[in-house]
């Protein structure tokens, strides 16, 4: 086991330096892709239908094409200038660690833990079994002879030998849903745990029964008994160390994304770091709406206005910390009229995807009016034109084609769904009777990261950056970062106050009321 | 407990076919919410006070205002009764007169005034 903590702590160094390599992979990401050209939904009077597999419905749009050259990216590369002429960069150590763990490292420990855990398993499952048959084959003829009582302790141990297995397997025996940075404590420890104890079993046994060839039978028995109840209790314990105890809710987490700032909320229990970053990491799939790099371009573009407003030049070349101060005092001086700019630019936007989605209604509305669904008896009367779901979704696509690309051109949601993708949509909803409005539902807003296709979620990787061990458990304002290529979450933890909840009697009949009465009489 | 800003006032009451009338209305009373009165400084007196006064009636002749707590009527206490004991007191069919005790804020204000001077 301690090869495998070697393993992960040169991985935990690495990990922060993986940030350098991902402008390197970023920009071997977009050269593969070639900008293509779309003409046929281009032309005013006709759609032309093109079924190439999987390919964004729209093309690709000018923000992805002119990924700006990052000035910065000379700087990161920096060489280790050392006393060896064979000096490689930080860039290809992170690059080259990265790799090695991608295919082998990471399987190695995983699968390693498991072995361990398995063999240990089966050896303390064999244990009783051994200590009972052990004495009967070495020097049965000594042993006196036990009857009822013996075979009543058979009994019990069989049945709680098959009580412990059914629980391990209830238990344990699970597919491994992640690959944490480190050893899971509780598990470690148990394992620890289990083996001493059977460990200091067959010790004893061996020293005090097999040396001494003890005749007692029963007693033997009743030793091979006694180990199994304690591993029942310890099964116990598992369930409470690695179940129960983190039920009960303590602290509130509030997860934010980096690039907009959409934010949620959850309740955990006792966790440790990591496996709190693994729920969290669970919970953003289903309940972040997908990462969208193209929304962002407008606050980046306004961003670049800002620092391209003003030029220091330097005429004394020393001071340069004035320099900077001297140019953002300068910048929040002079008049800017870019929140006219914002303001009037998202009404128009506002506008325009309301106008397009008033149009996108309608047509998708006409569209399913075209297609009726045929009952069973109907079904033998008219052989001729009867359409499988499939054929139905392709017949009535066209004219709502249009209507729905630029809808997404305008929400800029085209990357997330091709063509492929909305004729499957489409003859699953025909199929399951879904109105336009549900067939809608997909496009009108942008759902969690889970319900688009695999390589559009940009956020596989996950790194995990926190200044506690990941292996401590969550406390009042820890705050740890997930990092991924293109955003990163940040969580902080805050923990529920303790409530004081006081009770207060009201006797039903206590319910009384009078008028408010305000008269006035004249006399 | 005796105010010593009161003032004391005699109205004669007039008839007016079957019925005397004074010519002003009591508000207030130990039934009543004194919250809503709107002439009392303390929001928790429930005395009566005199919420309008007639114009030209006897009570204006005889120098009653608007605002006035009544104290007593003819001797009796009206600073703990309730809204119908006080209308009943005012009404009584044999008295043609009745003496009122009255205390006033403004009387009250203009006797300090004067005390400070």
């Amino acid at each position: 086991m301690s090869t495998a903590m070697d393993t992960e702590s040169t991985y935990s160094g690495y990990s922060h330096y993986s940030g350098h390599s991902k402008k390197a992979h970023r920009q071997g990401r977009d050269r593969h892709k070639s900008p293509r050209s779309k003409d046929g939904s281009r032309s005013e009077k006709s759609v032309t239908i093109q079924t190439p597999p999987a390919e964004p419905l729209l093309g690709n749009d000018a923000s992805r094409a002119e990924e700006a050259q990052d000035d910065n990216w000379g700087e990161t590369t920096t060489a280790i200038t050392g006393t060896s002429e064979h000096s490689i960069s930080q860039e290809d150590i992170a690059r080259i660690s990265k790799d090695l763990e991608d295919s082998v490292g990471l399987d190695c420990k995983r699968y390693l833990g498991l072995t361990v855990a398995a063999v240990l398993g089966l050896l303390v499952f064999l244990t009783p079994i051994a200590f009972i048959l052990l004495p009967q084959i070495l020097w049965r003829d000594d042993l006196e002879p036990c009857g009822t009582v013996c075979e009543g302790l058979f009994i019990s141990v069989a049945f709680k030998l098959l009580i412990l297995l059914i629980g391990t397997w209830a238990l344990f025996f699970r597919q491994p849903k992640a690959d944490l940075p480190r050893v899971f404590v509780f598990r470690a420890l148990l394992l620890v745990l289990i083996f001493l104890f059977v460990f200091s079993y067959w010790l004893f046994y061996g020293v005090r029964i097999l040396d001494s060839k003890d005749t007692n039978y029963q007693g033997i028995v009743q030793y091979a008994v006694s180990l199994v109840d304690a591993l029942l209790f310890i099964h116990y314990l598992a369930i409470v160390l690695l179940e129960l105890r983190q039920l009960q809710p303590m602290f509130t987490v509030k997860v934010v994304r980096s690039t907009d700032g959409e934010s949620r909320y959850y309740s955990l229990g006792h966790l440790s770091i990591q496996r709190a970053a693994l729920v969290v990491l669970e919970n953003y799939y289903r309940d972040f709406t997908v990462y969208n790099p193209a929304l962002l371009t407008a606050s980046k573009s306004r961003a670049a206005k800002h620092m391209a407003g003003l030029k220091v030049y330097n005429v004394d070349g020393n001071n340069a910390s004035g320099q900077s101060r001297a140019m953002i005092a300068a910048a929040a001086r002079r008049r800017d009229s870019s929140h006219n700019e914002l303001y009037y630019e998202e009404a128009d936007h506002e506008r325009r995807v309301r106008k397009r989605r008033a149009r996108l209604v309608v047509a998708v509305e006409e569209a399913f009016t075209h297609i009726k669904r045929l009952q069973a008896e109907e079904q033998q009367k008219a052989p001729g034109e009867m359409m499988d779901p499939r054929e139905a979704a392709q017949a009535i696509f066209p004219s709502m084609a249009r209507a729905l690309q630029k809808y997404l051109r305008t929400t800029r949601q085209q990357q997330y769904h091709s063509m492929e993708s909305i004729l499957q949509h489409l003859s699953f909803c025909i199929t399951n009777n879904m109105t336009p409005k549900a067939f809608l539902e997909r496009y009108l807003n942008p759902g969690p990261t889970l319900q688009y296709d695999r390589d559009r979620w940009f956020s596989k990787q996950w790194t995990l950056v926190s200044e506690e061990a990941v292996t401590s458990g969550l406390q009042d304002g820890i705050v740890f970062v997930l990092k991924c290529l293109d955003f990163s979450l940040v969580v902080n933890v805050k923990k529920i106050p303790f409530i004081k909840l006081s009770e207060e009697f009201i006797d039903p009949k206590s319910h009384k009321f009078v008028l408010r009465l305000q008269s006035e009489t004249s006399v | 407990i005796s105010f010593p800003f009161q003032q004391r006032i005699e109205i004669h009451k007039l008839r007016q076919g079957d019925n005397l009338i004074l010519g002003f209305s009591i508000g207030g009373g130990i039934d009543q919410d004194p919250t809503q009165n709107p002439f009392s400084e303390d929001k928790t007196d429930k005395g009566i006070y005199v919420t309008r006064v007639t114009e030209g009636g006897p009570a204006e002749v005889a120098g009653l205002q608007i605002g006035d707590k009544i104290m007593q009527v003819n001797g009796w206490d009206m600073t703990m009764v309730t809204h119908d004991q006080a209308r009943k007191r005012l009404t009584k069919r044999n008295e043609e007169v009745v003496r009122l005790l009255v205390t006033r804020q403004s009387l009250q204000k203009a006797v300090q005034q004067s005390m400070m001077s």
